[in-house]
């Protein structure tokens, strides 16, 4: 055993590891072509956290617009006001408020050639609404009592009651009924190989690795310039920071502690797209503590909104007051409610909660405690929830946080509060009716506190039914003053969507996202109006 | 020989039959709820009518034993049913994916044995040495290191701060087509990751039971007849050391899968493992069951091939019956 031997056992074995790697890197377009993501100015992959379980609308997907691959009769603009797409203008609506008529656009093609008609929207919206279709969406469609064809050029929607956010609804993409009528609907090629009228056409979909797109150079609305489009699926915050930072990706949506270090990065630019994302306490009504007005009133104004959004969300975000954001044209001026410890001291000695000896209150022998539940590995969340649980405390109530996951929180909903989100920019009604409706109490996680209040149960009615805008801003105020009165909910923050990109697109905007992170939300809402800069 | 594997295969039908089963089972009884998975987000707004539907259409109202039976048949049938997380049929689930999932595996597999055995054989010639002490003390470190750790950590290094090779994927971001150079370059992280977090079992195995062998008389007379070291290390005590390692390597087997699943998900490697996690917690029982029985399947594959392979190398073991 000389060292010599060893000397060459160890480069033997050094030496095929390196030739190993070596071989690998030299292979042709191999690490070279691994930063093309940056090369070509008119290509661009962008990492996002979310992947879809299907690409078919009939499914679900984009169900609420912008879906790059479809199109739906309308869609919505950077100020979230709907325009015509598929459509050539808005509906024409029957004063009764129960016939909505579409003139649809001619000459689209769908992205195999074949033409677009009025039978592929009336197959769209029907196979949806058919009970074998598995979508899980189908409620939101709950108002049509039928669709029809009237000529190859005009779909009339006929609802069941007058339901004004309706024209809202179509955003929905339409599906070619010659390629997915003639398959499975739940499972076919289709959702996976979708094909549609949109900007962009889906190349390839690696599940769990990426969807990637080409632009539609026959697209209506004119061919985008971004002419391939990628979306990176990790999951993972830090690896996609990582990836972003190696030059992999054009952009990213990161959590605000991740976008802070490309701050100070000068080929980078970070977005802050505005949200009706909301983070909300349910305080159930069947919890004796919860469940009490002057509880929910003292919590309303004990909890510091202001000092969450700062040291939870970095300032990315605003305080919340009701499922409406503040800076929306649908927000109540005058119902902010300020931070004042005081005044929730003196709400709860006037109802009878007297302190204990332990500092906390107790009324007729009930101690003022409840637990309150937040999904486990959600951060945001958790924070929300101790931040919360913290206000309370100084006011004299003792809310316990538990982590768990759905299944376990899901039982407990009707005793025990929960750190709930939600959120839904397109109309007020989206999100009111089933967060609030006292007849939607314990329907799966709609109105999950079981919240129950007629006078907002009759706005919320009012808001659906009416055509007419004034009335609808007075029924949504309603709701919102009632909220100050009986808060059902304790509101806290709605939390910016952060999202950072290479400065060579330029400016970019971003439109008002709702809860969840769909595909299109993010600056490349509309990639393809994109003009990159060489 | 081949009366072992003809048997072994036998047994594997039941043994098969029982863990699926199993799983459908274990899956009943789990909080999970298959409805709600379909639904994802749209579920937190479905109504409860919506949802009873799709309880009916995806056919998980049956009770258990039904649904297993249902499963089990189609499935002999050549039909493994639809996957409703993936919302496809699951032998398409399988397809795309399963072999990507064996590269990443065989590669890795291929990097823990061939570095195992190597530095195993050459830590064992001078237990003590230099060398045994550098290897030994790093492979009880990587014993103790999470694979996804030293995904982290590999990608760190190599992709950002080296900037030599990709981060994830399994071609680039960008492009479009799987060409063999980009799936190669793509490789590499993710496989010397997932092997070299086996490797320290390989290298243990080896250096213990060369070290061992090397004080055995077999080894002491051939050095005593003066035969050459290498023959004296490779023909005798490797050959009797190697036997502990080859049941090892059925037994790392379950091992593989569940390092490769963190690994895929740290690279975004669009294998099977990614698929099974999802599979497990949306309680999709077709997905699932196909994926259990592929699992399966490689385990009792692999103790069958640890089995020839020792009763290769050791003639006096022999093959059972």
């Amino acid at each position: 055993m000389t060292a010599r031997s060893i000397r060459g056992a160890v480069a033997a074995t050094l030496a095929t590891v390196l030739s190993l790697t070596a071989a690998a890197c030299s292979q042709p377009g191999g690490s070279d072509g691994s930063n093309s993501g940056s090369g070509a100015g008119d290509s661009t992959v962008v990492g996002i956290a979310y992947e879809p379980d299907s690409l078919s609308p009939l499914l679900g997907y984009g169900k609420d617009g912008n879906s790059k691959i479809f199109d739906g009769l309308l869609a919505l603009d950077g100020n979230m006001k709907l325009r015509p797409a598929l459509a050539t203008a808005l509906p024409e609506v029957s004063d009764d408020g129960l016939t909505y008529t579409y003139k649809l656009r001619r000459g689209v093609k769908f992205s195999d050639g074949k033409p677009f008609g009025a039978k592929d929207v009336v197959f769209t919206y029907r196979t949806i609404l058919d009970e074998k279709t598995n979508n899980a969406s189908r409620t939101e469609l709950d108002a049509v009592k039928s669709v029809e064809a009237t000529g190859d050029d005009t779909v009339v929607f006929t609802l069941k009651y007058p339901y004004a956010p309706f024209a809202q609804r179509t955003v929905l993409p339409i599906a070619p009924e010659h390629v997915a009528g003639r398959q499975d609907v739940n499972t076919g090629a289709f959702t996976t190989h979708p094909i549609g009228t949109g900007p962009y056409v889906l190349t390839k979909w690696s599940k769990g690795e990426k969807l990637s797109f080409k632009a539609n150079p026959d697209y209506w609305g004119g061919a985008p310039k971004v002419k391939k489009f990628t979306m990176a699926i990790i999951k993972d915050d830090d690896v996609r920071a990582t990836r972003l930072r190696s030059g992999e990706l054009d952009g990213a949506i990161l959590p605000p502690n991740l976008a802070k270090g490309f701050a100070r990065d000068s080929g980078t630019r970070t977005y802050a797209a505005t949200t009706y994302d909301y983070r909300t306490v349910t305080l159930p009504t069947h919890n004796k503590v919860a469940g009490d007005t002057a509880i929910r009133r003292a919590l309303d104004v004990a909890v510091d909104r202001q000092a969450m959004v700062d040291s939870i969300l970095n300032g990315e975000g605003r305080a919340a007051y009701g499922p409406v954001p503040t800076d929306s044209e649908w927000f109540a001026k005058g119902t902010e409610r300020t931070h004042d410890l005081d005044a929730a001291k003196k709400i709860l000695d006037d109802a009878g909660w007297k302190p204990g000896k332990d500092g906390i209150r107790a009324k007729d022998g009930v101690r003022a405690a409840f637990p309150l539940w937040y999904l486990t590995g959600d951060k945001l969340r958790q924070d929300h929830a101790l931040a919360y649980a913290s206000d309370a405390k100084k006011a004299g109530i003792d809310i316990t946080t538990e982590a768990g996951t759905w299944e376990v929180i899901e039982p407990r909903m009707e005793q025990d509060a929960v750190l709930a989100g939600g959120g839904s920019p397109a109309d007020p009604d989206f999100d009111q009716y089933t967060l609030l409706k006292s007849s939607l109490a314990g329907d799966g996680f709609n109105n999950m506190a079981w919240y129950d209040n007629k006078a907002v149960d009759q706005a919320l009615e009012a808001g659906r039914r009416s055509g007419d805008t004034a009335e609808r801003k007075a029924a949504y105020d309603t709701v919102q003053r009632e909220l100050v009165k009986n808060p059902g909910y304790t509101f806290l923050t709605h939390i910016d969507h952060l999202y950072v990109v290479k400065d060579r697109f330029g400016a970019l905007t971003t439109q008002v996202e709702p809860h969840d992170h769909g595909l299109a939300s993010g600056p490349w809402w509309n990639i393809e109006d994109w003009t990159p800069k060489k | 020989m081949g009366r072992m594997a003809g048997r072994r295969a036998l047994l594997a039908v039941p043994v098969l039959a029982a863990v699926t089963f199993g799983v459908f089972a274990v899956a009943a009884a789990s909080p999970f709820d298959p409805v709600k998975a379909y639904a994802g987000t749209a579920g937190l707004t479905a109504s409860q009518e919506n949802l009873d539907q799709l309880r009916v259409n995806l056919g998980v109202d049956q009770p258990l034993v039904t649904r297993w039976w249902n499963w089990l048949t189609s499935a002999l049938s050549g039909d493994l049913g639809d996957s409703s997380v993936m919302r496809q049929p699951v032998s398409d689930v399988i397809g795309e994916r399963l072999g990507w999932s064996v590269l990443l595996a065989a590669s890795a597999f291929a990097v823990a044995v061939v570095l195992g055995t190597g530095l195993g054989v050459l830590a064992a010639r001078r237990p003590g040495g230099l060398l045994d002490r550098c290897v030994s003390s790093a492979a009880y470190t990587l014993e103790a290191a999470p694979a996804f750790w030293l995904g982290l950590l590999a990608i760190w290094f190599f992709a950002l701060k080296l900037d030599v090779l990709p981060a994830g994927g399994l071609t680039d971001a960008a492009s479009d087509t799987v060409t063999f150079g980009q799936v190669a370059t793509h490789l590499v992280l993710p496989a010397a990751v997932l092997g070299i977090s086996q490797l320290p079992w390989f290298f243990l195995y080896v250096r213990q039971g060369v070290a061992d062998a090397l004080d055995e008389d077999p080894v002491r007379g051939a050095r005593a007849r003066g035969l050459r070291e290498r023959t004296v290390l490779l023909g005798h005590a490797l050959r009797s050391g190697m036997l502990p390692m080859l049941t090892l390597i059925g037994s790392r087997v379950p091992e593989l899968i569940t390092g490769a699943l963190l690994v895929e998900t740290v690279f975004s490697w669009p294998g099977i493992a990614a698929a099974t996690v999802q599979a497990a917690t949306s309680v999709d029982f077709p997905l699932l069951a196909a994926l259990t029985v592929l699992a399966t399947a490689a385990v009792v594959l692999g103790n069958l091939l640890s089995d020839l392979l020792y009763a290769i190398a050791d003639p006096r073991v022999g093959f059972d019956g």
